[in-house]
């Protein structure tokens, strides 16, 4: 199975790769999949508090190609987005922009999971209380 | 710089050796006869063909050439064997006995029997990938006709002890068939010698072509028959009809040739090239070679590479080396690799293995430079990987409530 230009231009040069500090009031961290799985995503933003604007987004994870992809192609989507914004991005706009075949869309999906638990996280840590759909494992 | 792709897949196929491929070349043009031709020179030079490439063939393996059953390859030997034993000996019992470790063929050609009412015991195996010999005879009942167990594996390249095994199988009386397509050709494989009374082979992991088996079938003590799987004009002695693939066939017998006088210095030459390769991508931390190293093939390498998923760092070095993650007939799926899994490695390590196969024309400049390309993806996918961060930091990650997807 041949990979997308845009996927192999992200897994070589993936974006915004690292860490934030997880237990920084402003810091959401998401943390999604399991080893068993063969995926597990790590995504964190850092948020305005006086804006609501997610100021940077970081990433780090295990899995294929399509996984690092996806979830690099997430973080450069996250960053300037308000968390309405961003807790509405959905797992196909990702499917599309990176041209995942059918097999690779549960890596999409992850990439929406991790979205939603890092918000969630801000949100609990900030006093947020939000009947979130996305049920995921926090960090 | 023009740089050739390094080929590490020789256990998915390998490479025809050009010699091969000048043996079969006539067999498509001038002398293109159907074997069965019985009329006419075109015919005559085709089954004399035939006759001598089963003739290198049968003494590769020790056998004698009213033994070799020429098939598609190893998966039709394979199903021939199974499902053609089933049926043959149905009268005496229904039983068969394999291992949860076998290629595709085997256990699906089980699996069919179990639909055609027959029982099916899979054992399983020990943490070396071996089976257990106490659990093989543990597992032989009145009613079992058939003992089907492969002399390497596929994915570890680990050895099963061929000899005890047909010990076992020669005094419950019992048949004995061995998938042993990936080592034909490569170490000695006797089984009139070992006790062994069927076994499926194939040219195309032996520098022959695709698209050519053989399966060998006992004539004496004891004479095996098998049902044929494949009905028509009765060739191959009945056993499995159909025009015979005379280049194909042509160049199995050249490839059986080389691989009988050349085996032995292949093996020493590639044996060692292997362990430079394990020697130096084990020194990268948290590596673990799966399968027993003291009874396994000389040219495979099967190594997890801990918090480090094998498809994506496959791709890291996709450019420059080809190997295979779990196997080429499973990688397609996202299920981890059944034959380690069964090994008792966690589904996070089969995720993170890759097969390393070396073959004849694997030149040791290539397995520095692969060993170059392995090690600095894995440490660049270490780089990406927040497990590995999480172990680095001594959290306990079979602590962590993981959400399964």
């Amino acid at each position: 199975m041949a990979y997308s230009n845009k996927v192999l231009d992200h897994f070589t040069n993936p974006r915004n790769v690292g860490s934030l500090d997880k237990d920084a009031k402003n810091v959401g961290t998401g943390l999604v999949g399991a080893p068993e799985c063969g995926d597990v995503m790590r995504l964190q933003i850092e948020v305005d508090e006086a804006t609501g604007v997610i100021r940077d987004a970081k990433f780090k994870t295990f899995g294929c190609g399509s996984a690092i992809a996806s979830s690099s192609l997430a973080t450069e989507w996250l960053k300037g987005k308000k968390l309405d914004e961003a807790i509405a991005i959905d797992n196909m706009e990702i499917v599309e922009e990176l041209a995942l075949p059918p097999v690779k869309i549960h890596c999409s999906v992850l990439a929406e999971d991790a979205i939603k638990a890092a918000i969630k996280d801000y949100q609990q840590k900030n006093g947020v209380v939000v009947d979130s759909a996305a049920e995921s494992t926090q960090a | 710089m023009e740089r050739r792709l390094i080929y590490l897949d020789n256990n998915s196929t390998t490479p025809c050796d050009p010699r091969v491929v000048d043996a079969m070349v006539p067999y498509f043009y001038e002398k293109h006869g159907n074997a069965a031709s019985r009329s006419h020179h075109f015919g005559w030079e085709a089954e004399d063909a035939v006759d001598y490439a089963r003739e290198q063939v049968a003494k590769l393996i020790g056998a004698d050439e009213k033994e070799i059953i020429f098939t598609s390859g190893a998966t039709e030997s394979d199903n021939l064997a199974v499902k053609g034993v089933f049926e043959m000996y149905a009268k005496k019992g229904n039983h068969i006995i394999t291992a949860e470790t076998e290629h595709k063929a085997i256990l699906d050609a089980c699996k069919h029997i179990e639909k055609m009412g027959g029982e099916v015991t899979y054992l399983k195996v020990q943490e070396d990938g071996l089976v257990s010999l106490s659990d093989l005879e543990a597992a032989i009942k009145p009613n079992t006709i058939l003992v089907s167990l492969m002399w390497a594996n596929n994915e570890t390249g680990v050895i099963q002890p061929m000899r005890e095994i047909a010990q076992i199988c020669e005094k419950h009386g019992v048949l004995f068939h061995s998938d042993a397509t990936q080592a034909v050709g490569k170490i000695p494989t006797l089984p009139r010698e070992i006790g062994i009374h069927l076994m499926s082979f194939t040219a195309h992991k032996m520098y022959g072509p695709k698209g050519v088996g053989a399966l060998y079938v006992s004539r004496k003590s004891p004479r095996v028959k098998v049902t044929a799987q494949i009905d028509g004009g009765g060739h191959e002695r009945g056993m499995r009809s159909g025009t015979l693939n005379v280049p194909g066939i042509v160049g199995f017998g050249k490839a059986a040739e080389l691989a009988r006088l050349e085996m032995a210095q292949d093996a020493e030459r590639i044996s060692k090239l292997r362990d430079k390769l394990e020697a130096k991508l084990t020194e990268l931390e948290e590596t673990k070679v799966n399968g027993n190293i003291n009874s396994r093939m000389p040219h495979v390498s099967n190594i997890s590479f801990k918090h480090v998923e094998g498809e994506g760092l496959m791709m890291t070095f996709n450019q420059q080396v080809a190997v295979s993650s779990g196997s080429a007939c499973t990688s397609a799926s996202l299920e981890p690799s059944y034959v380690l899994v069964s090994m008792g490695l966690g589904d996070d390590l089969a995720h993170s293995s890759i097969r390393f196969s070396l073959g004849r024309f694997t030149q040791e400049e290539e397995v520095d430079q692969a060993i170059e390309a392995v090690a600095k993806g894995v440490n660049h996918m270490r780089d990406l990987s927040p497990i590995w961060e999480m172990y680095k930091e001594g959290v306990d990650l079979t602590k962590i409530e993981w959400s399964a997807h």
